[in-house]
Order: structure tokens, then C-alpha cells, then sequence
């Protein structure tokens, strides 16, 4: 039974990337996406780690969709043009040849794992002790592996340097997106009333069970993020113009917190980003407080978009 | 008194998937998108709704249960909010079927 319901969602998940790839429009293929990282999500809570899930859900399935869907609605009126343009057939083999052989190499990696897996969840769990918390993942996250934490939230932010960037000049400082003029008095802005206060308190209480319990502060930083856009996109509140220093300096200083904090582990347990004995825990919570609203901006202003309106209308 | 809250759970439980089925059926056979909407809140009211209340007797405390009530009426409140902004969408362009 429980293995007729696993091998069911397998197919629907196998069958909805094929949907997803072959999709003729770019919306019908960013639904199919959605709908991919929500079975995905479904997935990841068969296999017990939901914590994946939840980051599935959040990042993978809720705002990779968002981005892709914006994108889509601004490729709309120049999709036909595109479309139009098949490309010739030499380079269509040669792209299903490069895709079938990553595909396939993928496939053989993943056939050639030995069984049982090598795992280092049994030191992991011995050691969990001195990191002070009681997610494995949140042990692994922030202190067995703090150096891939750090390069994830620089890599965001990275990204969104990488979206300010394509700013027109006239308009570099300026507020990102279009203004949204929702309604006032519509269904929008009835909702992004009443549910940013339930989604912040949410959003605090996923990061803060992080610590013992499935969550953390990137599913908590999304859910932030999302109420924040919800308040942008019902004209409740307006996108910040990116030259504002208080943003800039919010942006950078859940980084710059684990930056410094990674250095006094150098001086006093003699490496980057170790903890000294019995600091474990109290370090990783104030890099965790200060990521925490760099990265709900940071998600947020990416889903806002690149500057397209000056700072003063 | 465990066999009948077991017996009610599954007859709870089945009865919102049964409505989860409709409303998948609806979607996919109602000709147009307002009767497509109806059919899909009726999956996400009283489908949900049922399900939240068949596993009710199976939570471990007090706090679970409110929890899985608070999620129902989230979903309500989103569902209904979604419901209404694609009617209005639909309504205000036309889309065909």
C-alpha cells in the first residue's frame, strides 16, 4: 500500500518534469514547475527529511515559481517572436546530446553509489552534544558545515547584485519593480492585511524551532519575504529605493556578523568559523539573528525586480 | 472508544478525500473558469475541513490539534482570497472557457 502511494508520486513527479520540459508556453511550463516542487516537497516528507521538504517548499517549489512566473509574464508579448525561431537542427542534437549525456551521467553516478550509502550521520549524532542544538541539520548547517551556511547567504546576495545590475542607468538607486495599485478596498489588500501579522509570527516561530526542530532561518526568512511582497504587490507598502544606506547596510550584515564571528573563532579555537567549547550554541544564535533579516530582504528584493522608477516620484 | 474514534477518522478522512476527487473532477470537466473555482473550493473548504477533523481524535496534545485547525483556516481564508481574485481576473478580461 505505503509502496504503491511512493511509486504513484514518483511517476507524478517523473511525469510532470516531462510536462514541464516539453511545455510549448513558458506559463504552462512554470506551472508545471510549481506544482513539480510541491510534489517534491510531498516527497521529501516520505523520506523523513523535512527539513529538505520545508526548504523544497519554501525556496525550491514557492519562490524559484515566483521568479519564474515574473519572468514569464515579462517574456509574454516577445514569446510568439521567440517561438518563432526554431533553431536548426544541428543545434537542437547537439543540445540533446549534451542533455542526454548529463542526464545519463547523472543517472550512473547516482546507480554507482554503493549500498548501504557511506554516511557520517552516526558522527554527527555523537557529536551533537557540543554544538548545543537538537537539529541534526541545524548542527550540520552551523557548525560541522558553517562554511557552506556562509557561502549560500553571500551567494544570494550575490544575486541580487546580479538582478540590481540590470537597472537601467537613469535609474540606478531608484525603486525596484513596477507600483502595484491594487484595489484599496479590494480582496488583495483585505488579505495583505490580515495575514502578514499570522505570517510573521510563523516566520519567527519557523526560525526560532530551527534549533531543536525541523525549520530554520532560510524557510523563515521565505515566509517573511512573502508578506513583505504580499504588502508590496497589494499597494499597501512600496519597495524601497535601493540606494537607501539602511538597507544596504541590513544586507550585508547577517554576512558580515558570520564573517566576523568565523574570525574570532579563529583567534580563539584556532580555526575560521570554529566555535570555541560551551560558545556553540550562543555563536550560532546571533549569526542566526543577524541572517535572518538579510536574508528576508535579500529574498524579498529579489522577487521585487530590478530598479525601473526613481526614488522620488 | 478507540475503535470508534479510529472508525470516525476514517470515515472523516475518506469522506474529505472524496471531495478532494470531486473537486480534481470538477476542475478538469466544468466548462468555464467560475464553475472550475467552485469545484476547487469545495475541495479546499470541505474536503480540508474533513480531513482536519477525522485526524483530530489521532493528535498526540491539545496544541497539535489547534494547529491543524489554525492551517484549515488559513487554507480557508487563502483559498477563498485566491478564489475571488481569479474570478475577478477572469471576469475582467473574458478568458475564454
Amino acid at each position: 500500500m505505503i509502496d504503491a502511494f511512493h511509486a504513484a508520486a514518483a511517476l507524478l513527479i517523473l511525469a510532470l518534469g516531462v510536462y514541464t520540459t516539453f511545455a510549448r508556453e513558458t506559463f504552462a511550463a512554470t506551472v508545471g514547475f510549481l506544482a513539480y516542487g510541491l510534489l517534491l516537497t510531498v516527497a521529501w516528507v516520505q523520506l523523513r527529511g523535512v527539513d529538505v521538504a520545508l526548504t523544497e517548499a519554501a525556496i525550491g517549489g514557492g519562490l524559484t515559481a515566483m521568479l519564474l512566473l515574473r519572468a514569464s509574464a515579462r517574456l509574454r508579448p516577445t514569446e510568439a517572436a521567440a517561438s518563432a525561431e526554431t533553431p536548426g537542427a544541428t543545434t537542437r542534437l547537439l543540445a540533446a546530446v549534451a542533455a542526454v549525456s548529463v542526464a545519463g551521467a547523472l543517472a550512473l553516478a547516482v546507480l554507482a553509489l554503493p549500498v548501504p550509502a557511506p554516511t557520517l550521520a552516526p558522527e554527527a549524532a555523537a557529536n551533537i552534544a557540543s554544538t548545543g542544538v537538537g537539529n541534526p541539520i541545524t548542527a550540520v548547517l552551523l557548525a560541522y558545515r558553517a562554511m557552506d551556511t556562509l557561502l549560500e547567504a553571500i551567494v544570494l546576495l550575490f544575486a541580487l547584485i546580479g538582478v540590481w545590475s540590470l537597472a537601467p542607468d537613469r535609474m540606478w538607486g531608484g525603486r525596484p519593480g513596477p507600483r502595484h495599485n491594487a484595489d484599496p478596498d479590494g480582496i488583495l489588500a483585505f488579505i495583505a492585511r490580515v495575514l502578514p501579522p499570522i505570517g510573521i509570527v510563523v516566520g519567527i516561530y519557523v526560525f526560532w524551532i530551527g534549533a531543536d526542530h525541523p525549520g530554520g532561518k532560510f524557510q523563515g526568512a521565505t515566509i517573511l519575504a512573502a508578506m513583505w511582497l504580499l504588502t508590496m504587490m497589494a499597494g499597501l507598502a512600496d519597495a524601497p529605493p535601493i540606494s537607501r544606506t539602511w538597507l544596504r547596510v541590513l544586507l550585508v550584515l547577517g554576512p558580515a556578523v558570520f564573517i566576523a564571528i568565523g574570525v574570532v573563532g579563529a583567534f580563539t579555537a584556532g580555526a575560521f568559523l570554529a566555535w570555541p567549547d560551551g560558545w556553540a550554541k550562543p555563536m550560532i544564535l546571533v549569526i542566526e539573528i543577524a541572517l535572518m533579516p538579510s536574508l528576508a530582504l535579500t529574498l524579498g528584493l529579489l522577487l521585487a525586480g530590478a530598479p525601473e522608477r526613481p526614488a522620488q516620484p | 472508544m478507540s475503535t470508534a474514534l479510529d472508525l470516525f477518522t476514517y470515515v472523516a478522512v475518506g469522506a474529505g478525500a472524496l471531495f478532494f476527487l470531486a473537486g480534481t473532477v470538477g476542475l478538469l470537466r466544468f466548462p468555464d473558469t467560475l464553475t472550475r473555482l467552485h469545484a476547487l473550493t469545495k475541495a479546499d473548504n470541505l474536503g480540508l475541513g474533513l480531513v482536519v477533523l477525522g485526524l483530530l481524535p489521532q493528535v498526540d496534545g491539545v496544541l497539535d490539534g489547534l494547529k491543524l485547525i489554525v492551517i484549515w483556516l488559513l487554507v480557508l481564508l487563502s483559498g477563498a482570497d485566491a478564489g475571488q481574485l481569479i474570478a475577478r481576473a477572469a471576469r475582467g478580461r473574458r478568458l475564454p472557457r
